[in-house]
């Protein structure tokens, strides 16, 4: 709180950034956790709630006569532009989010002060919902070929590297323990998916430190006792995600790849995926793209072009789609690294356990290959996100990529998913918000010693929660394309990959589809539920009238007669009433919000809350619904929503619709 | 002309079929006078069973063949995009295969063409002919006003060609005003009303440019039926699809725009767009740029971007937008027009329609519409789409006007999912038939042209096709629901996606069209 210079600021404006003229006048509120804004008009009173460790960056821009405007940029892909009467209040709030947006200590992040009302059982139970030992178990290790080891029991061996790693059976603890000498960070090669069908298996590891000549017994070892645990092939993959440039040079330092000649039976593959200061430039050019205030189509295309970003997202999904091949289609197990392994190794083995495993497709399995691909195996979460204050050249959209490939996946094969694009975002948001302990730190060590499950909640059980909120209802599980492998089309690429307006323009919601397919499904799958529910009560009710009918059929048959009757134009009349219904839960769709009710997830919901409000398009009963595109703010004329009249003279100039 | 003369060969066995998204079928190749038949062998087909190809021979716009000594292979770009490859055994049948297709495709001749042969049992000829009359349209206003009326000044198509042979126009002009008001404007296209917004009276028109010319001519009648377009004091847009220096140098040529001093009542806005070669080479930079399968990322996304595709429809969408704005929004009467009246203006006004009024966003009202603002309206179907993208023949007068419409309603469906009552298999049904079909529908240029063929005796209506129950059940939204609301779209580039369904290579969404 000592950190907090002015907790209030009064007649602060909100600028709308799609049209720059309307602004709303309000009241904005700076919390320990949150800046809040909140607005003068007195039924809505709409908040717009922004969590500190969200904003990822605040520009104070020259004073104007009408204020002193502030732009927030969030990590969420939010931007928020206020206008502060004073000066001075304006650079007092700056210097207090500046301070804000940047705790040092874990412990001033959301997460330990974040209290959603559940007891201490409740809190256990729900990191309990995603298990690591559970998950090696489902894909059938350990067994013959496969152990697991406790070499790195207490993070002796490896610190980033989890307490348990799945090893080949014939690899002793000497041969890991040498291997890991001969690799950075230590990060030896260790399992991270096993296909039962075949006996193959995809393994991570980070460089070898093979300079331009040294050998490392051990290491060779590893990588034969990894193939002799596929008795199917006689040979593995390895494949370094790295442009083969960026290997090259990491030799002069002593680290670099693996040559041939050296381990028996491998066959080595360059995978150019860029490193995350090119990924990291790479957003921020396409942010800017997404920031342009009406670009025209060139500007847009041509900007997303030239940030790379697409040809990116294709190169992780390539490398991806290499290995699943491999997996699936040859039975030939891989060893991936790139420099340390835990950036593109785990985009890379992550994208592939997708494509391979339809369980990953669910939302249980997402989660688990989330921890399991990148919480346990040590992405650095902290440096990659920004959560503390820390050298801003860590900072890289990793996981970010992931995400997207998921989605761009989803795209390809909108059965095969079980949940939808909102899950996503809610994921990508909360990695983001530190209000759940999942994403501290930068490795399970760490986040052992914070002790993190006692003091802080799993995102995944409240996900888990509002599971409803996240299902696709296109989902097929037994759809031939959904089922086995996922076979993405790899060319042309020309359709395939397409920007995510979704996710990058994820706030400004006049550019998006003002009717949801997804939510509309949903309704509607909820409401045949429904009906065959009370189909089955009515059923029962009509066997028992039968039966009372039949005991009664000589007494009193006619008046029975006329029972049944009325009951069976009843259930028919309610069945007619549906389609009445359907169209009300559509038009009540928005109130559907993901965390509806939900008092945990405050900064979400708020957040969720307000985009409705502030959307007079979803509120299906004014005309403004369906949103209107303003088209005549871009004449010169300025003013009026349409040109004034000119001073009488005449004539040929007219107003330019520019297009 | 005899069809047979132009057939050097009959039939070929041995024919192998391949295109993408099906295993190659080995068959029999036959030319009828509008088809190439392909009918594969029975079982030496494995899955896919047996395999019939008609094609209509309309439907090719190019024919590239490649012979060796004793065989060659032809590849027949479709109008509507496909791309079919043939393995023929033989190369003087090779030659004479496609010396037979290049002469029936370019048959010129309306009379001559597909629809005037077809004669399915199933249909009646003359029905669908008269499902949209304009009275119909005309006696819905009449309800709501008496301001307008219908007029049968152009019945024998003297005042217009390209006007049908009744138009709705103010009650309070005289057909004697009109004919002189027709001569004042390019083509005799003098404004008519094309919409009537029930929700606050006002109107949309339409008209070609008004022939004002380097001496700026002036034409009272003109004024007159302009001015009586509005009611007192009421002010009116006009938008005209040019640039203001475009519209500016049509004086030059005799065209124009009309002043403000000779107009007082009405405020001009441009909204430029697009249209005739330029459009025409931007569909086909697009169509290579899909094609080449061999672009990385980075180039595609730059080739799509300099084929400006995506660019027209952007603004087709926001002049459409303009228009609507000006009557929901300013209440204000809009009249809409570029040079002839016949493309762009065109455009606008029918995409307005869609984008206001909840009837033409149903099945049976988007036909209606197609029928009233495209059709009737003298789009020059014949001409703008004579070729398509692949033709290397020169370019005349063809440009996908037309399909850059269909694409909007695409986009306006992908935005407002439940709001139009038809799928895109509609638009892309709609979109084959323009460029070759069995139905008369969208033959010739105008209504005049459509008499003198007889086209409305002689050929059946698409419509009475698509509203047969079987093929409207493919054609309807699942999701619909009635919106009476207004769907504005976004126009942001990132709310546009680009319509890939008649672009993809994939044979496969055709079969059913081609009875595949």
């Amino acid at each position: 709180m000592e950190h907090i210079r002015m907790p209030k600021v009064e007649n602060v404006r909100l600028i709308d950034r799609i049209s720059s003229r309307k602004a709303v006048l309000g009241t904005l509120y700076l919390t320990a956790t949150h800046v809040i804004f909140v607005e003068n008009v007195s039924e809505t009173r709409k908040e717009t709630w922004v969590l500190h460790s969200q904003i990822s960056s605040i520009e104070k821009q020259a004073t104007t006569a009408t204020g002193c405007p502030l732009l927030i940029r969030c990590k969420n892909f939010q931007i928020i532009q206020l206008i502060i009467p004073q000066e001075r209040d304006c650079h007092d709030v700056y210097i207090s989010l500046i301070r804000l947006a940047r705790p040092v200590k874990y412990e001033e992040l959301y997460c330990f002060s974040f209290n959603p009302k559940l007891d201490k059982e409740e809190r256990e139970q729900g990191w309990k919902l995603v298990g690591l030992k559970e998950e090696y178990n489902r894909m059938g290790v350990p067994n013959n070929y496969w152990q697991i080891s406790d070499v790195n029991r207490d993070y002796q061996v490896c610190d980033s590297y989890p307490a348990e790693v799945y090893v080949p059976k014939s690899a002793t603890a000497h041969v890991i323990v040498g291997s890991s000498k001969f690799r950075s960070r230590r990060r030896f090669p260790a399992l991270s998916y096993y296909c039962k069908d075949n006996n193959a298996s995809i393994c991570r590891s980070s460089q070898p430190l093979s300079g331009f000549s040294a050998r490392c017994l051990e290491d060779e070892q590893m990588l034969q006792a990894i193939r002799k645990a596929n008795p199917g092939s006689n040979f593995i993959y390895v494949v370094d995600t790295r442009p083969k440039l960026n290997a090259m040079a990491n030799r002069a330092a002593g680290k670099g790849y693996e040559n041939e000649d050296n381990y028996s039976n491998i066959k080595f593959q360059f995978i150019g995926i860029e490193n995350i200061h090119v990924m990291r430039s790479s957003l921020q050019k396409m942010l800017e793209v997404c920031e342009l205030r009406s670009p025209s189509m060139s500007d847009f295309l041509w900007g997303l072009e030239n940030s790379g970003w697409l040809k990116h997202i294709k190169a992780i999904m390539d490398a991806g789609i290499f290995i699943a091949k491999a997996v699936a289609e040859e039975g030939v197990s891989v060893l991936v690294h790139c420099s340390d392994g835990w950036d593109r190794t785990a985009q890379v083995c992550s994208v592939a356990s997708l494509l391979l495993d339809p369980f990953y497709r669910t939302m249980k399995g997402f989660m688990v290959l989330i921890e399991k691909d990148w919480v346990s195996f040590g992405h650095k979460f902290n440096h990659r996100y920004g959560n503390l204050d820390g050298d801003p050249k860590e900072i890289s959209p990793v996981i970010d990529q992931f995400i997207e490939c998921v989605w761009q996946l989803m795209e390809q094969f909108p059965c095969a998913f079980e949940f939808n694009e909102r899950f996503l975002i809610h994921i990508q948001h909360h990695i983001y918000s530190c209000q759940f302990g999942n994403f501290l730190c930068n490795s399970q060590k760490e986040r052992r010693e914070l002790k993190i499950q006692e003091r802080t909640y799993s995102l995944w059980a409240h996900l888990w929660k509002n599971r409803a909120d996240y299902m696709n209802p296109l989902y097929r599980e037994d759809h031939s394309q959904t089922q086995g492998t996922l076979r993405p089309q790899t060319a042309p690429c020309n359709f395939l990959y397409k920007f995510w307006n979704g996710m990058y323009n994820r706030f400004e919601k006049g550019m998006h589809p003002r009717q949801s397919v997804t939510d509309y499904l949903m309704a509607v799958k909820e409401e045949t539920q429904q009906l065959e529910e009370e189909l089955e009560v009515l059923e029962e009710r009509l066997a028992e009238l039968k039966k009372v009918q039949l005991n009664n059929r000589k007494q009193n048959s006619k008046q029975q007669d006329r029972n049944k009757h009325i009951e069976l134009s009843t259930s028919n009349n309610s069945i007619a009433n549906t389609p009445q219904d359907y169209s009300s839960n559509v038009k009540s769709f928005p109130s559907r919000s993901p965390s509806q009710g939900d008092e945990e997830d405050s900064a979400l919901i708020l957040t969720q809350d307000n985009l409705k409000s502030s959307d007079p398009d979803l509120s299906a009963t004014s005309d403004q619904e369906s949103g209107v595109e303003d088209l005549s703010c871009r004449s010169p004329s300025g003013g009026g929503c349409l040109p004034s009249e000119d001073s009488g003279k005449d004539s040929d100039e007219a107003v330019f619709l520019t297009v | 002309m005899e069809f047979a003369e132009l057939i050097k060969i009959a039939k070929v066995e041995n024919v192998q079929l391949s295109c993408p998204g099906l295993l190659p079928v080995k068959g029999t190749l036959c030319i009828t006078s509008h088809h190439l038949l392909l009918s594969s062998q029975p079982g030496g087909n494995g899955e896919q069973g047996m395999v019939e190809l008609w094609l209509l021979l309309r439907n090719i716009d190019a024919v590239e063949k490649r012979v060796a000594s004793s065989s060659g292979s032809i590849t027949l770009k479709c109008k509507d995009l496909k791309v079919l490859q043939l393995e023929i055994p033989g190369m003087e049948e090779c030659l004479n295969i496609s010396r037979s297709i290049e002469a029936l495709s370019s048959v010129e001749s309306v009379m001559m063409m597909y629809p005037f042969f077809y004669r399915p049992q199933s249909m009646k000829l003359k029905d669908g002919w008269q499902l949209y009359p304009l009275q119909h349209y005309y006696q819905q206003i009449a309800t709501e006003t008496t301001a307008w009326r219908l007029s049968c000044v152009n019945g024998e198509f003297t005042v217009c060609p390209s006007y049908p042979a009744a138009v709705i126009v103010p009650t309070a002009v005289d057909d004697n005003t009109l004919k002189k008001a027709a001569r004042f404007h390019q083509g005799g296209r003098f404004p008519i009303l094309s919409y009537y917004h029930k929700k606050n009276g006002t109107v949309l028109l339409r008209s070609s440019q008004p022939l004002i010319g380097p001496n700026r001519k002036r034409c009272p009648e003109d004024e007159q039926l302009l001015s009586a377009a509005l009611n007192r004091g009421e002010r009116g847009f006009i938008i005209d699809t040019r640039s203001a220096q475009a519209a500016k140098q049509a004086r030059m040529m005799g065209g124009g725009t009309e002043s403000k001093s000779s107009y007082p009542c009405w405020r001009r806005l441009h909204g430029p767009l697009e249209r005739g070669r330029p459009l025409q080479e931007s569909f086909i930079k697009l169509v290579e740029a899909c094609n080449d399968t061999s672009l990385s990322m980075d180039r595609w996304l730059s080739k799509l971007e300099s084929s400006k595709w995506l660019a027209h429809l952007k603004g087709a969408l926001s002049t459409a937008c303009l228009a609507a704005q000006c009557m929901e929004r300013e209440e204000a009467c809009v009249l809409v027009h570029g040079a002839e009246g016949t493309d762009t203006t065109l455009l606008v006004t029918a995409l307005a329609q869609v984008i206001l009024d909840p009837e033409c966003r149903t099945l049976t009202g988007f036909q209606g519409l197609l029928e009233r603002e495209w059709i009737k309206a003298g789009h020059p179907f014949h001409f703008r789409c004579a070729r398509s993208a692949y033709s290397h023949a020169r370019l005349k007068q063809e440009a996908p006007i037309f399909l850059l419409f269909l694409d909007c309603v695409w986009q306006l469906g992908r935005q407002f999912p439940f709001s139009l009552e038809f799928n895109e298999h509609l638009l892309l049904v709609l979109f084959e038939h323009t460029y070759a079909s069995s139905y008369g529908t969208f033959l010739c240029n105008s209504e005049k042209e459509r008499c003198l063929c007889e086209v409305k005796e002689k050929t059946h209506s698409l419509w009475s096709w698509l509203n047969q129950p079987s093929q409207q059940k493919k054609h309807l939204n699942p999701l619909y629901t009635y919106n009476a609301l207004v769907i504005w779209p976004s126009v942001e580039p990132q709310s546009l996606q680009l319509w890939q369904d008649p672009l993809t290579l994939d044979i496969r969404p055709r079969f059913k069209q081609w009875g595949l």
